[in-house]
């Protein structure tokens, strides 16, 4: 059974962010859901100050092995979130983390406080693919803007601060290490990639805001080859995630040194599919081979 | 009423053309039957990353006719190939597996309670979009609902599932080559009909592409006559998770067309927009 920071799960694997809501999968699905819930912990869509519609349609687009997005964080907002959404979500048979973003530090401080409160809550995951508005920076671009974050939000709370690294750009393992000094006690990685496709037949972005997000098993070898790099940097656990859609998959990212695995775009395809990579996960490997992290960077 | 937790493999029973679109049948074992309007997502189990890895997130199909089979419910399914996922769909043989997600989303809504004289049911469908609504009329002849069918087609080749799907009951046609009934829009024939009295007492009920439900909708908007719009929109999950199905609503927002959809009320849109 993982122990992750200190939260005990059934197996490793849990959602992506934004990848599924178990909300509407209840009403869609029953309460099948909760009998046989596919991830060990579950972890919210981002959560951000005020409510958000999302950004206007075109906002999906299926490229090769992959799909962009460009969905815009639709959310209840903070106030709504803890009202409406919290107490179905506390409803699952599993620990519960809660993504969020800000555009400034007080923004975040906000978010951290408001969930970090709520006992229902067991960790929360900073959201950092966004710009400061102060500086104008993307957080999570910046090594030490993200450690200055840390250190706002550090205090805080007692629960555990999962930041979410972006794959955009050019040493994601600087970042892990500004988030580990800021008092981080986790890293997820990757978000999606920006990406941009054209409708060959229109002439016009796939997404109606230009580019989005690519995710999907086209993303896994950057994933993979960036979560080698940020376990090489760092001491903290480690949540890996990108075009996860088999055991087979799950098993790349914990040789690579992932903790706990996140299926995302996969759950688009099956509903199931955190179930399943767990089964295929648990499968035990042919004798000799090696299930404890490989680290051989040079 | 909730679908199996789950995608599930069903086999394919037979794959025939049908003017130029294919009807498939699946062979559901576990799934409740379906009613009118709702949809599936389907992917072939095999071969369903083809010519340059497309395609890769399942296609939504509504269903167009469903009955009792040996074990479970046939579905019956009408498909133009149009892209990577609809060809490969058209391609399925006998005996093939699929996996299959649903039933889906909300279906349309029962009619009103009729009054004697009132204007029943209209049903309004539009090339590939008449699928749905053969199931709903034959729910609705079950049940004695008086309800007329205007079927409109671009061409011959686009008139596919007409003959399969719409053999037992009387249509209204209408083809913009007028190879078939009226030459123009089924909107035409909608708005005609519309002109005649006791319509407030009817119920419309569409599927078609985006100009032709606007066109319902404004029509129907304008005589306030209820309508129900089966829409259409990029989807990837079908069951609330992905928000890439987003319709804009006329009271602000968006909602998702997979959870909250595919029918949508006249009133809760705006306008019906090219997705």
């Amino acid at each position: 059974m993982p122990d992750f920071c200190g939260i005990e799960l059934e197996h490793p694997v849990i959602n992506a962010s934004g990848t599924y809501d178990a909300i509407a999968a209840r009403r869609v699905f029953g309460d099948a859901l909760l009998e046989d819930f596919p991830f060990s912990a579950f972890v919210s869509k981002t959560i951000t100050p005020q409510p958000r519609a999302g950004n206007a349609p075109r906002r999906i687009w299926e490229t090769p092995a992959g799909m962009l997005n460009s969905i815009g964080l639709p959310n209840k907002g903070l106030e709504g979130f803890l009202a409406e959404d919290l107490p179905q979500l506390t409803e699952l048979p599993v620990p519960l983390v809660v993504s969020v973003m800000g555009t400034s530090r007080e923004e975040f401080a906000r978010l951290v406080e408001g969930v970090g409160e709520r006992e229902e809550v067991d960790a929360i995951e900073l959201n950092v693919s966004c710009p400061n508005v102060d500086s104008g920076l993307i957080v999570g671009e910046q090594p030490a803007e993200t450690e200055a974050l840390l250190e706002v939000l550090r205090p805080l709370t007692a629960k555990p601060l999962i930041v979410k690294l972006t794959p955009n750009v050019a040493d994601p393992a600087a970042v892990a290490v500004g988030a580990e000094e800021g008092g981080a006690d986790a890293v997820s990685l990757i978000n999606t990639l920006k990406a941009s496709a054209i409708d060959p037949v229109t002439g016009q972005p796939g997404v109606a805001t230009g580019h989005g997000g690519l995710s999907g098993p086209a993303v896994r070898p950057v994933a993979v080859a960036q979560l080698r790099a940020v376990a090489a940097a760092v001491r903290l656990p480690l949540i890996g995630m990108g075009g996860i859609s088999r055991g087979a998959d799950a098993r790349e990212f914990i040789a690579a040194g992932a903790n706990l695995v996140a299926v995302g775009t996969e759950n688009f395809r099956d509903p199931r599919a955190g179930s399943r990579v767990a089964e295929e996960l648990a499968v035990a490997l042919p004798a000799g081979v090696a299930t404890a992290p490989v680290l051989d960077l040079e | 009423m909730t679908a199996p937790f789950g995608r599930r493999l069903c086999e394919v029973g037979e794959n025939r053309a049908s003017g130029g679109y294919r009807v498939f049948s699946l062979l559901d074992r576990e799934g409740p039957e379906p009613l009118p309007g709702q949809f599936y997502m389907l992917a072939a189990a095999d071969r369903w990353a083809g010519s340059g890895e497309r395609p890769f997130l399942p296609r939504a199909i509504s269903v167009a006719e469903t009955g009792p089979a040996a074990e479970g419910n046939r579905l019956d399914f009408l498909v133009e190939g149009v892209g990577p996922g609809t060809d490969r769909l058209c391609a399925l043989g006998a005996g093939e597996g699929v996996w299959v997600t649903g039933p889906l989303g909300n279906g349309f809504s029962e009619p009103r309670e009729l009054q004697p004289g009132a204007a029943g049911a209209i049903l309004v469908g539009g090339g590939i979009g008449i699928a749905p609504l053969a199931l709903l009329r034959r729910r609705f002849a079950e049940r004695n609902v008086p309800t007329r069918v205007l079927l409109g087609f671009r061409d011959r080749a686009h008139s596919g599932g007409l003959d399969d799907l719409f053999t037992c009951c009387e249509v209204r046609l209408a083809s913009e080559d007028g190879h078939a009934g009226h030459r123009g829009y089924v909107t035409d024939l909608l708005a005609a009909l519309l002109e005649g009295d006791a319509v407030a007492s009817a119920a419309v009920y569409a599927c078609g592409p985006p100009a032709m439900l606007e066109t319902v909708r404004a029509l129907c908007a304008e005589r306030r006559v209820a309508c129900g719009l089966a829409m259409e929109s990029p989807m990837a999950c079908g069951y609330g998770a992905c928000f890439g199905c987003a319709v804009p609503r006329s009271d602000g927002g968006f909602m998702r067309l997979c959870v909250d959809g595919p029918v949508v009320q006249g009133e809760q849109i705006a306008e019906v927009t090219h997705a």
